[in-house]
């Protein structure tokens, strides 16, 4: 019975992982803006659209990721139907959220889960930036504070894996409001001793990086990921002048601190395998009784 | 003309009115014995986060507050009020003491944002915001914010997490400046004064969104005109809030303020069969 539940949400995942797959036009071959050379789609995907020439990380959709770091069979999404209600009624926003949904077939920005990884269970999230560039609305904030408080009472391992432009502009000061209450969750499972893995994808700027995607007890990044809090065009207005090459790519913020390690597609599983079972203390449980 | 006549860009021209009672003032018209407090004892001191320790009638409390200064030599001094991560790393240590001595903490937010700078990129200004929210998040003691002024994006909302929001009238508070919204909605600045209107972001608005629980009136023509005026509301006002807070306990003022924040934004959800 259980394994045919699991051969369904494999089968789902995969759908939907399909479906929303990533970025890349459906064209035979793909120009890679890391090196400009033309890759075969066909074999980029099977590189978990990696560049094989230069390694460049094309950006991927939350189910594809998924799909990538949860065992097979294990993945079942929370929330799901959860959307935007447009509270300030914003010129244009409906039209924008509808047109969103049916491009990335999410209802918002993110995408939560349960799952296991290397049989651990674990309470996952992933932004997609797809979605209005996975901008913070009180939709995508409740999502990610249900997923915390989730992980906090099931005394999970909580894994988010961040992609966005900051805030979104249509819910206004609702947008900014998130920022306080995903922090204020996050504190609260930190101190009960939850461990929280903040994974950093391209790009992670603005109210995401200033609050749930900077708190984590790990944190990794993709490779050549850009991640800040001001954007490059702002700080160029302010300072007047051009910014140095590499400025706020994951490597730069690994050399400031701020990174733990930046960990390739490929390595990524074995990575999240590698810290759950250095966290583990025996049945699925973690954190303080 | 009146303050009830105002609109949102007419407010936002008073809540970045030059002579504008800023921090430094409300502390000295609110509080007597001010200490100031400096330093983020890991790299730096920040002058554009002003805060210590000082009495509210009589009684020692810690009071922080973002700082644009007077006159130009001022304002450089302190970037225009727009804080480097020393300053919310100074205002986190600040807060830590608040704890640990249990004096209530009153902080003032009156800020275009945080500094958009390449140095404050490099030492990690997303950091110092999200870690600031964190620690003031689980405080134990009681915490009220005022919006004095401009109170612009996460750089603003850092010092905002408080078991109770007041706002003063032509105070404005909001996701970006309207300039920059403007900006990236429109692609064009100037259209500032549409943004304002759009934006919701005056006290009556955000009242009415649950963001903020209290108004306080300005003086006719905008605080700068009537400081004193401003400061004896503002004292009532705070005066009573804290009274009520300190009969809770602290793990009811720790709870109280988590939910304060967690409901913020539940009118904005819905749900759709999936």
């Amino acid at each position: 019975m259980s394994s045919i539940l699991a051969q369904r949400r494999q089968k789902l995942l995969a759908m939907k992982a399909l479906r929303s797959s990533p970025h890349v036009p459906v064209h035979a071959r793909q120009d890679c803006p890391g090196c400009g050379q033309s890759v075969e789609r066909r074999e980029l995907a099977s590189h978990h659209y990696v560049c094989p020439l230069c390694g460049y990380h094309h950006p991927v959709s939350a189910y594809y990721r998924l799909s990538l770091v949860l065992d097979k069979g294990t993945f079942r999404e929370l929330d799901a139907n959860l959307i935007s209600n447009d509270p300030l009624h914003f010129p244009e926003y409906q039209a924008k959220l509808e047109q969103a949904r049916r491009k990335t077939g999410t209802g918002e920005g993110v995408v939560t889960a349960l799952g296991r990884i290397g049989g651990q269970k674990v309470a996952v999230g992933v932004l997609d930036s797809r979605f209005l560039m996975g901008s913070m609305s009180a939709a995508l904030g409740e999502k990610v504070t249900r997923l915390v408080e989730q992980a906090g009472r099931g005394k999970l391992p909580l894994i988010l894996f961040s992609a966005s432009g900051g805030a979104r502009m249509q819910e206004g000061i609702l947008s900014l409001m998130q920022m306080a209450k995903t922090a204020a969750a996050l504190e609260r499972f930190s101190q009960r001793g939850g461990l929280y893995i903040s994974g950093f994808t391209h790009p992670t700027t603005g109210g995401v990086t200033a609050s749930f995607a900077s708190l984590g007890d790990i944190q990794l990044a993709e490779p050549g990921a850009l991640i800040g809090f001001a954007g490059p065009r702002v700080i160029e207005q302010t300072i007047g002048e051009k910014l140095p090459e590499g400025f706020q790519s994951a490597e730069y913020m690994l050399e400031h601190g701020f990174l733990d390690a930046i960990v390739s597609r490929e390595q990524l599983r074995p990575t999240l395998i590698q810290l759950l079972g250095l966290h583990r203390k025996g049945g699925d449980e973690h954190g303080q009784p | 003309m009146a303050n009830r006549d105002l609109t949102p860009a007419q407010r936002l021209a008073l809540a970045r009115h030059p002579d504008r009672p800023g921090t430094a003032q409300l502390i000295q018209g609110l509080f007597t014995d001010f200490f100031p407090q400096r330093g983020d004892r890991l790299c730096g001191e920040d002058g554009s986060i002003l805060g210590g320790i000082a009495r509210f009638h009589g009684r020692p409390v810690t009071v922080l507050g973002h700082q644009k200064g007077h006159g130009l030599e001022e304002h450089l001094a302190c970037r225009f009020g727009m804080p480097n991560p020393e300053g919310y790393r100074k205002a986190q240590r600040i807060l830590a003491q608040a704890e640990k001595f249990r004096r209530p903490v009153i902080t003032f937010i009156d800020t275009p944002g945080a500094y958009p700078g390449l140095e404050a990129e490099a030492r990690g200004q997303g950091e110092a915001i999200a870690r600031t929210l964190a620690v003031m998040s689980a405080l134990t003691v009681p915490v009220i914010c005022v919006v004095t002024g401009e109170g612009g994006s996460g750089g603003a909302l850092a010092l905002g997490v408080g078991n109770r929001v007041l706002m003063l009238e032509n105070a404005v508070y909001s996701v970006l400046s309207p300039e920059g919204f403007a900006s990236i909605l429109w692609k064009d600045a100037s259209r500032s004064a549409q943004a304002c209107e759009v934006m919701k972001l005056t006290a009556a608005d955000l009242l009415d969104l649950g963001v903020i629980d209290q108004v306080i009136p300005e003086p006719e023509g905008g605080a700068h005109l009537a400081p004193q005026t401003l400061y004896h509301e503002l004292d009532r006002a705070l005066a009573r809030d804290l009274d009520s807070l300190e009969k809770l306990r602290p793990q009811a003022l720790a709870a109280g303020r988590y939910q304060k924040f967690r409901q913020m934004g539940a009118n904005a959800l819905r749900k759709e069969r999936a």
